[in-house]
């Protein structure tokens, strides 16, 4: 046990009111950890502060007490025994008397009342005791506000945990409760009231007993809060919202069923006001309390509450038009529901849940009801319904479907109700019979196209067909049937669905209408939607249904509404036969539609448009696996049709029609594979039947086009194979080995031994990509498209043999070669397994083979010589020196070809790249010895002879964009490409440097000229964190490259893509630093850029950088205001809207910042 | 200044919806699009009423009908309409106009407002007042004036 010295003066400490409320504070936690060890007993303490807790000073005994309590709360998990625990409660009961004092009893009361019963808590017995002695003693709302919320706390804990102990207070409770919250106003007390009267209404729920002689009193005190009023903005001090209140007085309303005869009253007076939120409220509340309240209760006040209800639905529905084409095709006729409605509408299904007798036959019996059906059908035009027609006419159908969906017997009778005075209206009833043979596509007079009665029956139709889908597990389908309303359905089912598709058919012919269209497509959807089980719709009225759609849709020569609703029912039709597995339907939906339209490919009269019969068809594909599956062989089918005509007849029609085709197969067809994962086996035949026609087509030609159809099918070729599994990799890849190596344009042969050069080939092969026929060149580039797409487990045959064939090509200028070349040495395996595949081989050795090769060995006379001598001991890669011969076209190709290698060494993170590099560097370095050339500038080099070397240090700067942008192409996850993380900051952060150190070390203008683009191409790539690390050293070069790619049109998006680097730090936190630096340098460039003439988006951007820029210190960026704003004016008549209102923005900015008497 | 608002109680009408334009992307890169009515109502459309916090859009102050430009000719001519006859407002609201569209147009428009014929007791004195360059230099220096221009003018930069 401590010395009592050691702990004494922190009760001193506490207790002096003279001491700050940081010590006291410290003083209490130090006693609590004290206590908490059991370094000191609750014993000891208590009597050492006898004196403190039992003084008549009222200062020093009330901070005595809360010294106590404070302990208390802070020990709530320490054990206790229960005598101690029973002496302090007895202690603080008292004192719950001693006004002067109450802080600290209510807090010890609390804590102890708080414990739980495994460290000792609080008998029963005791907690009436402080029940009793809070009724006597304490007047709550005399209290300051700290103080009441302790108490309503005491009361919630007391009711929560000690229910039965203080339950037997009986009256007394109910009164005392009463009394403490009567007048509450602070939202923090007032959720722990409407709380407090929640719990009392569950302790005393019998309609006897204390609370139901208290009810009245308790309900006016509650009352006066409804509609919660609550203006304090967010953000305050305590965390309370409107809508926490609201739900908490909610919740106390609802608590008794004996708050009814006050409650509801209440509520329906409030549903007249004209306040909005008290109408949302009251709904809110209403719907809550009916279920709480019970049918008998809510027996009587039905008729009120439906006329409420009636009101609020059909004056609040909505404002403005409802079929808003704005939206693309709503699923619904859509429209927003305001709030007010949006509640009722949900009271009145809880109502009608509830008790469907009454509320539906006041529905039904209502005369108001009846006017308004009377008045929306008495036009029969959407157009000439007037405006509160239209309102009434959505309301009823929202009530319509709200009042029928909620049960199969509810259904019934509003079907009952509803549905024969429609069909009167519409004039089927009568002559039912006769209308059944009447065929489709006569017209309908429109003296019978009620759009009221359409649009209610089709709705009615909807709530029915949802009320039987969900339920179709819940009820058994034999009680269903013998639903009356079935009967009648099916009854009208004939007349209906013929009565609904003339009146398409007849609005396709002429103006009509959009409502009618919408509602017309709604109504035969429903009717075909309903399940197959359920038999109302026969299967020659759903045939027909899909028959007219089908005439629709193949009938439709634009995109219409009426075309595009069409589409999307039959989509729905597929989905929902497919999903319920309805095979009699399936078979159906598949000879009519999918049948009908697929083999709609080949015929070319329909008048419908090529690509809108493409969509349509992969739309409907895409409702079902099986029409999937039939849609992708009616495509397969008119593929190869068409390429057989193209590429052996050169038929351009057939061109013309398998690029769309190709496209649609690419763009719809293919990802909706991709999506599924399965039936790889069916991509698998359409890649292996293109190269069977590659095959067997040994006359290949194609004409005009050619290029467009080549990137197409290359396209596909890629996206396909990629989704296809190792093994059928493998086999591709062979079969398009195989047939490359026997076309006899490519000698592909075993490798040569690697000491001899190959360069002979190389060179003995022409240089352009003219001389290669047309099928050699098909057969190529498919063949590279392949190899792109591999998995990295999938392997090549004849590795060696692949590569330089390939390599071979690259020289041409064949830039998918080089792509290809680049996405085997990404994918190559590092290391082989001990298995020995024997034509398998690694990465090392790969890259052996492409620097052996020597494809581009040494033979002119250039200055390549010199930093080949310098850099020959590094690697033996650098031997692939590209000074093969002087032609530029060979040089640049080559310089394509390494950058598509590089790219692959790069995203795998392999070190080789830096060999690669280098040797571009080097190009780019190259006219430093060589001064012969003649130094030019605007070198685009049109001219063959002297300033070759420019083009070809072009393409090497150009490299560097390759190697670092993201390719949609090949080398990407989606072709399986191995990539390392963070590869493009690891590749900026080495040639950062290196590329820093040439740009300051160059003499010549050309070479820094082109210093500067490649250094653009890589830093516009990278990740801007990355730049931003560094960007003290780089925005003075990235300003000058900026500057340099500005000067020619061609790299427009260059420039742009460095602006967005700069704007990127201007914006970023920690660029602030470095861009305040340079600020002089950064607005000269900027406002440089305000008159570029070739790209919108580069002014745009520049201005709005500006703006960004006029938030640094004043004193670095005032010296430059006259001039901004002199460049301003004139951006102000850009010709481009876009600019000029940024401008004018950019211009407040800058001007604001001082006196704007210069320019007002 | 004044005690009292002079049109203690204005009819506040419903804003427009911002028309989006629509530009086409592939459009040619150099093609002028010239300033027209639309553009200028974007300008002036936010500026907040010196007594009211209402838009002189909300307002009906200024109406896109009431406003002829001539981008051949830099020339542009807004008409407005003060909400009531006697409104001394109006001097205030015209040269919030003017100075906006100062800031706003290029510096080759020759910029005119007046009020709409028949809506204010002082018509012509006020048309004087606003289309004399000296006068409205003037006013610009008084830095009261200034202050309230500027702040009928900030909603329109947000």
């Amino acid at each position: 046990m401590a010395k009592s010295s050691s702990w004494v003066p922190h009760i001193e400490a506490f207790v002096d009111s003279s001491r700050s409320s940081s010590q006291q504070n410290e003083s209490l936690e130090a006693l609590a950890s004290l206590l908490r060890n059991d370094v000191l007993t609750i014993e000891l303490l208590v009597r050492e502060m006898e004196m403190y807790l039992t003084t008549t000073d009222n200062v020093i005994r009330s901070r005595g007490i809360l010294l106590l309590g404070e302990l208390l709360a802070r020990l709530m998990v320490k054990p206790l025994e229960n005598v101690t625990v029973h002496s302090l409660i007895g202690f603080f009961t008292d004192r719950l008397a001693d006004w002067q004092a109450l802080r600290g009893a209510l807090i010890g009361c609390l804590a102890l009342l708080r414990r739980k019963s495994s460290v000792g808590m609080v008998s029963g017995s005791d907690a009436r005791l402080v029940g009793q002695s809070y009724l006597q003693n304490l007047q709550v709302q005399s209290l300051a506000q700290h103080d009441r919320m302790l108490c309503f706390e005491l009361l919630e804990c007391l009711l929560d945990r000690y229910s039965d102990a203080v339950a037997a207070l009986g009256d007394d409770l109910v009164y005392g409760i009463c009394e403490a919250i009567d007048g509450e106003k602070d939202p923090r007390c007032l959720m722990l009231t409407f709380h407090l009267v929640e719990v009392l209404a569950w302790l005393f729920p019998e309609p006897s007993g204390p609370l139901a002689s208290f009810a009245g009193d308790i309900f006016e005190i509650l009352g006066c809060y409804f509609p919660i009023h609550f203006t304090h903005q967010q953000g305050d001090d305590f965390d309370i919202k409107r809508d926490d209140l609201s739900r908490a007085l909610m919740l106390a309303f609802s608590s008794s069923p004996l708050f009814e005869p006050f409650a509801i009253p209440l509520l329906l007076e409030k549903l007249s006001s004209s306040l909005p939120l008290a109408k949302v409220d009251s709904f809110r509340y209403l719907s809550h309390c009916v279920l709480k309240y019970g049918v008998d209760r809510m027996g009587k006040h039905a008729k009120a509450i439906w006329s409420s209800l009636k009101d609020a639905i059909f004056t609040f529905s909505l404002q403005g038009n409802i079929f808003s084409l704005a939206s693309d095709l709503p699923d619904t006729m859509g429209f927003e529901e305001n709030d007010i409605t949006k509640e009722a509408l949900i009271c009145l299904e809880k109502v009608i849940l509830q008790n469907d007798g009454i509320f539906l036959s006041l529905i039904v019996d209502d005369e108001d009801v009846e006017m308004i059906l009377r008045s929306v059908t008495i036009s029969n035009s959407y157009n000439s319904l007037s405006v509160e027609s239209k309102q009434k006419l959505l309301a009823f159908g929202r009530i319509i479907v709200v009042s029928a969906k909620i049960s199969s017997s509810s259904c019934d009778r509003i079907f009952h109700f509803l549905f024969p005075r429609l069909m009167d209206i519409l004039g089927l009833s009568s002559s039912s019979l006769s209308l059944e043979c009447i065929p489709y596509g006569s017209p309908v007079s429109f003296g019978q196209l009620n759009f009221g009665a359409i649009y209610l029956c089709t709705e009615l139709l909807a709530a029915c067909r949802d009320l039987i889908v969900g339920s179709e597990d819940i009820a058994p389908q034999s009680v269903l049937m013998q639903v009356s309303w079935c009967c009648l359905l099916q009854r009208f089912s004939g007349p209906l669905t013929t009565f609904l598709s003339s009146s398409l058919v007849t609005s396709m012919k002429q103006e009509n209408c959009d409502a009618n269209i919408y509602s017309g497509v709604k109504g035969l959807r429903t009717l075909a939607t309903f399940p197959g089980w359920f038999l109302p719709i026969s299967k020659s009225i759903f045939e027909n249904i899909l028959t007219v759609f089908m005439s629709i849709l193949t009938a439709g020569c634009e995109e219409t509404l009426l075309w595009k609703l069409s589409l999307k029912a039959l989509v729905q039709i597929g989905t929902f036969t497919e999903k319920f597995h309805d095979s009699e339907r399936a078979t159906s939906y598949m000879n009519i539609v999918v049948g009908k339209i697929v083999s709609s490919i080949s015929l070319d009269d329909s008048s419908m448009p090529y690509s809108l019969k493409l969509d349509a068809i992969a739309e409907i594909g895409g409702s079902g696996m099986h029409f999937m599956l039939k849609v992708i062989q009616g495509l397969e089918e008119a593929i190869s049709a068409n390429f057989f005509e193209a590429s052996s007849k050169g038929n351009l029609k057939s061109v013309e029609v398998l690029i769309p085709l190709l496209e649609c197969f690419s763009k719809k067809v293919l990802p909706w594979f991709h999506k599924t994962s399965l039936f790889e086996d069916i991509v698998f035949h359409f890649v292996i039947n293109i190269w069977n026609q590659m095959e067997a087509n040994t006359t290949f030609n194609i004409g005009i086009k050619a290029n467009e159809l080549l990137d197409v099918t290359m396209m596909v070729m890629r996206q396909a194979v990629a989704d296809c599994s190792e093994k059928n990799q493998g086999l591709i890849v062979q079969k398009a080995y195989n047939i490359l190596s026997s076309s006899a344009s490519f000698s592909l042969k075993e490798p040569m031994p690697l000491s001899i050069p190959l360069k002979t080939e190389g060179l003995q092969l022409t240089q352009n990509l003219q001389d290669f026929s047309c099928r050699d060149e098909w057969l190529i580039s498919l063949f590279a498209s392949v190899i792109m797409a591999l998995r990295p487990q999938t392997c090549l045959p004849d590795v060696r043999v692949v590569l330089e064939l390939f390599m071979s090509v690259v020289l041409k200028g064949h830039v998918p070669a080089a792509q290809a070349l680049g996405s085997i040495i990404n994918k190559l395996p590092a290391t082989i397994d001990s298995v020995e595949v024997s034509r398998a081989c690694t990465l090392e050795e790969a890259m052996v083979i492409i620097s052996k090769m020597n494809l581009w060995s040494v033979n002119g006379n250039s200055s390549f010589r010199k930093c080949n001598v310098i850099c020959k001991s590094v690697e033996n890669l650098t031997d692939l020196d590209i000074s093969a011969n002087n032609n530029a076209m060979v040089q640049t190709n080559v310089l394509v070809g390494l950058a598509w290698i590089g790219k692959g060494l790069l995203m795998r993170g392999h070190e080789k790249v830096k060999d690669i590099t280098m040797t571009l560097l080097r190009c780019l370095l190259s006219t430093i010895n060589t001064e012969l050339l003649p130094i030019q500038h605007g070198l685009s080099g049109n001219d063959s002879g002297q300033d070759m070397h420019p083009l070809v240090m072009k393409s090497a700067a150009d490299a560097f964009h390759i190697l670092m942008s993201d390719s949609e192409i090949c080398l990407n996850k989606r072709f399986h490409a191995t990539v390392r993380p963070l590869y493009k900051q690891h590749f900026f952060s080495i040639m950062m440097p290196i590329l820093l150190s040439s740009i300051t070390g160059s003499d010549s203008s050309i070479t820094r000229s082109f210093l500067y683009r490649a250094f653009g191409h890589v830093i516009s790539n990278t990740p801007l964190v990355a730049v931003i690390t560094e960007c003290k050293k780089l925005i003075p070069v990235l300003l000058d490259s900026l500057a340099v790619s500005s000067v020619d049109i061609l790299d427009k998006d260059l420039t742009y893509s460095l602006l967005l680097v700069i704007s990127g730090i201007i914006m970023d936190e920690n660029g602030r630093e470095a861009v305040t630096e340079n600020a002089h340098i950064i607005i000269n460039c900027l406002v440089g850029l305000l008159s570029y003439p070739h790209m919108m988006l580069v002014r745009e951007t520049a201005i709005q950088c500006l703006v960004a820029m006029s938030g640094l210190p004043h004193v670095r960026i005032y010296p430059m205001r006259t001039q901004v704003l002199r460049a301003i004016s004139k951006a102000l008549d850009d010709p481009k809207r876009v600019v000029r209102q940024e401008a004018v923005r950019c211009r407040q900015a800058w001007a604001s910042m001082a006196s704007r008497s210069l320019y007002f | 200044m004044v005690s009292g608002l002079i049109n203690a109680n204005p009819v506040v009408y419903e804003r427009k919806e911002r028309r989006v334009r629509t530009a086409p992307f592939s459009a040619d890169e150099y093609a002028v699009e010239p300033i027209d009515q639309q553009e200028i109502f974007d300008h002036i459309r936010d500026i907040k009423d010196p007594e009211h916090p209402y838009s002189l859009e909300e307002l009906k102050v200024v109406t896109e009908d009431a406003i002829e430009v001539d981008d051949k000719h830099s020339h542009v001519r807004v008409t407005f309409t003060p909400t009531v006859e006697h409104c001394s407002m109006a001097t205030v609201i015209g040269l919030c106009l003017r100075v906006k569209l100062m800031r706003s147009l290029p510096s080759r428009y020759k910029v005119d407002i007046r009020i709409a014929p028949g809506t204010h007791a002082t018509e012509a004195a006020v048309n004087k007042q606003l289309n004399d360059k000296e006068r409205v230099a003037a006013a610009l220096e008084n830095p009261n004036l200034l202050d309230m221009v500027d702040e009928c003018l900030a909603p329109t930069y947000a």
